[in-house]
């Protein structure tokens, strides 16, 4: 079974009412995602894309048995509609939202620290395209048809770039177990380290490939954990060499304000801790293939 | 979003941090009326521009009469302050503050910040006030105190209580400092701020903790619930490129480069042009439109990385993944006919649809210079760039 989600996953999608939300539920639908329903307060017993929309999280957790949620929920609402996925019994939750408060996201994990570690839900994201197991499932708004089934565990802050890297391993017929999306903001919910170690469990994924980029520590915490725990090959990208120091590079959390948080330093701490590191991003997947040619 | 020390002073001072009796002017005249109704004999005048370094780049000065103010503010007013945190081309000076001077018996470094690691606030004090943070931890790390808030319960005060103890203070201004941390966090937590700073924190030498200089940061994400932080946005303070950018709804940083990049995603647009330094050119910009990429968007993006006039090419890469390329080429074509554009124009396109934008690429009859992949791309846009000045000849995008 692959990380985080599969075919039978149920999935109910918060917000999707709106435009971008009900497109998306429409193409996790296509790809055949088991999309069991909806949460829009206010508009309960409507249907959306085929599926029954409730006003609360536990009302469709105990209507449709839904173990996955994604949140589409604008920014202001988002970090409570992800503290009711977490009081609503859901395992595993996306947030696509791009630009809550980083304030509201520290309340949010501290909030989630209530449940026990067995019975807290998984969060990935916010700001990020979401998580796909190739073949099996879509949770989040990627275009599945670049990925191909396989045993590459991708996990990245950026949702195109993520795109590119598996784009280029389809060109060489190299698929994809799980791709995740930790998403670019600076305060998120599972970290490269969390990601790392559910691909070192599973099964399915022989090769790791971590796309990171400037700003923030997860990238060295992430080596660190690589050089003692992780026994699988990992391939590492980091994006922003040329990005200055001190400037928000899109993402609210790709800014270098402290030492190691640079790409070049990224890169040096990465190398150190064992990881194979492509050196520029038209090279990831020729990096890949490599590193599994050597493996194999 | 950063705003000035008097407005950071005005708000940290309106949740019971102390400060110095001081008064803002947009002129020498108005400086040294500000400077007679505060009364004394000392003043300082500090330059408002939105960087630290200010002292050692001469926007910070002591003056004893009327007339020193005059002429400090005539060297600071209209000027542009470089200081190691500005960049070469440095910040207008446009307000000056006047402050009474204080006798100082020691300075502290207070700080408050968003800690990454443990996702939460962190308090971050030292001893060594007057330096720079950075300063401090590389030559004396070990005089640095830290604390994280508990974000449930807020900042408690025993914690405070510990850093004054840590730092040393005379237990008499136990309680004085205990307050003056309580009120920065009341202030973080209550205007979304990223960041609060105060260096120095001065202890007088009649005992009082004040504050001498305050800078804050905050999220622009959280702008929207605190519009009286909003209203303290000062443009003036920007690179113009990346205020209009930032009017438009698009992320844009303004680099020092002469291609311009045009990008969906934040990630990839950093990829971009770390690409375009390894195939030896140097990016103007830094430029994500979004996952859409509509017409408008990439029009809009055209018209902002040519507003530089620095840019002499222009290389777009957009990764379709929901949106589809035949879009964003009919996209390019539709902005390549509306606006003159007279640089190399390079395209790449992946994604979905591939084939059909390329079709569309080549059909329009623009000299677009077509790419597939990001590596040939960017060799493209330099080589373009380079071939423009060795050669003298504009490959017009439009005819």
């Amino acid at each position: 079974m692959s990380i985080l989600l599969d075919r039978e996953t149920r999935v109910i999608v918060q917000g999707i009412t709106g435009r971008m939300a009900r497109f998306h539920t429409r193409e996790m639908l296509n790809y055949g995602t088991n999309v069991v329903g909806g949460v829009v307060p206010g508009k309960g017993g409507e249907i959306v894309e085929g599926v029954p929309v409730f006003d609360t999280v536990k009302q469709a957790v105990e209507a449709t048995g839904a173990d996955a949620s994604l949140v589409f929920v604008p920014p202001p609402f988002a970090a409570d509609s992800i503290m009711e996925a977490a009081d609503g019994g859901i395992r595993y939750c996306v947030c696509i939202t791009d630009g809550i408060p980083a304030q509201d996201m520290i309340l949010v994990k501290r909030y989630m620290y209530r449940y026990p570690k067995d019975k807290r839900m998984v969060l990935t994201g916010p700001n990020c395209a979401g998580t796909i197991s190739p073949g099996k499932a879509i949770l989040g708004i990627m275009p599945g048809h670049i990925y191909l089934p396989g045993n590459v565990g991708i996990v990245g802050r950026s949702g195109t770039l993520g795109y590119e890297a598996a784009a280029q391993l389809k060109e060489r017929g190299i698929g994809v177990s799980t791709s995740v999306g930790i998403g670019g903001d600076p305060i998120n919910g599972s970290s490269f380290r969390d990601i790392l170690e559910r691909f070192e469990n599973d099964d399915e994924t022989h090769v790791i490939c971590m796309i990171g980029e400037i700003g923030g520590p997860q990238e060295a915490e992430a080596a660190e954990y690589i050089r003692d725990h992780v026994t699988k090959p990992v391939i590492a990208y980091v994006a922003g060499m040329t990005a200055p120091k001190g400037r928000t590079m899109g993402h609210a959390g790709a800014i270098i304000s402290a030492f190691g948080e640079s790409a070049s330093e990224k890169v040096e701490i990465l190398s150190a801790a064992g990881v194979t590191v492509a050196e520029n991003p038209t090279v990831i997947g020729e990096t890949i293939a490599n590193v599994m040619r050597r493996a194999a | 979003m950063d705003i000035h020390e008097y407005q950071a002073k005005e708000i940290l001072s309106n949740f019971g941090v102390d400060v110095p009796p001081g008064a803002l002017a947009y002129s020498p005249e108005q400086a040294a009326y500000r400077a007679r109704e505060l009364g004394g004999d000392k003043w300082i005048v500090k330059a408002q521009v939105h960087a630290g370094g200010r002292g050692k780049a001469g926007g910070v000065k002591l003056c004893r009469t009327e007339n020193e103010i005059h002429e400090a503010c005539e060297d600071m007013f209209g000027r542009k302050l470089v200081t190691h945190q500005t960049g070469p081309e440095g910040k207008g000076i446009y307000r000056v503050y006047v402050e009474a001077a204080v006798p100082i018996d020691r300075e502290i470094y207070l700080g408050f910040v968003l800690d990454r690691s443990s996702q939460r606030v962190m308090i971050v004090a030292s001893s060594e006030g007057g330096m720079e943070i950075e300063d401090i931890s590389a030559q004396k790390p070990e005089s640095i105190v830290r604390s994280t808030v508990e974000p449930a319960v807020g900042l408690q005060e025993f914690q405070a209580r510990e850093i004054a103890f840590k730092l040393g203070l005379d237990p008499a201004l136990t309680q004085h400092m205990v307050r003056t941390l309580k009120a920065c966090y009341r202030a973080f937590r209550e205007y979304d701020a990223t960041m609060v700073e105060i260096n120095p924190l001065v202890v007088t030498g009649d005992n009082r903790i004040l504050a001498l200089d305050a800078k804050m940061s905050f999220d622009d994400n959280a702008l929207f619930r605190h519009p009286q932080i909003a209203e303290l946005r000062d443009k003036s303070q920007e690179d113009p490129r990346e205020s209009r950018a930032a009017d438009r709804g698009l992320s844009y940083v303004g680099l020092e480069g002469n291609i311009g990049c045009i990008v969906n995603g934040a990630g990839l647009a950093m990829a971009t042009m770390d690409t375009i330094k390894l195939a030896g050119g140097e990016p103007a910009n830094f430029l994500d439109i979004g996952g859409g990429a509509s017409p408008e968007r990439v029009a809009k993006a055209f018209r902002l990385v040519l507003s530089d006039s620095n840019v002499q090419a222009v290389l777009v890469n957009i990764f379709a993944g929901i949106n589809r390329c035949d879009w964003v080429a009919e996209g390019v074509v539709q902005a390549l006919r509306e606006l003159q554009v007279d640089v190399p124009v390079v395209v790449r396109l992946a994604g979905t649809n591939v084939e059909e934008g390329q079709k569309i690429l080549a059909k329009s009859g623009l000299p677009i210079i077509r790419a597939t992949t990001l590596m040939e791309a960017a060799e493209r846009a330099v080589g373009a760039w380079r071939h423009d000045l060795t050669q003298g000849t504009k490959v017009r995008a439009v005819k």
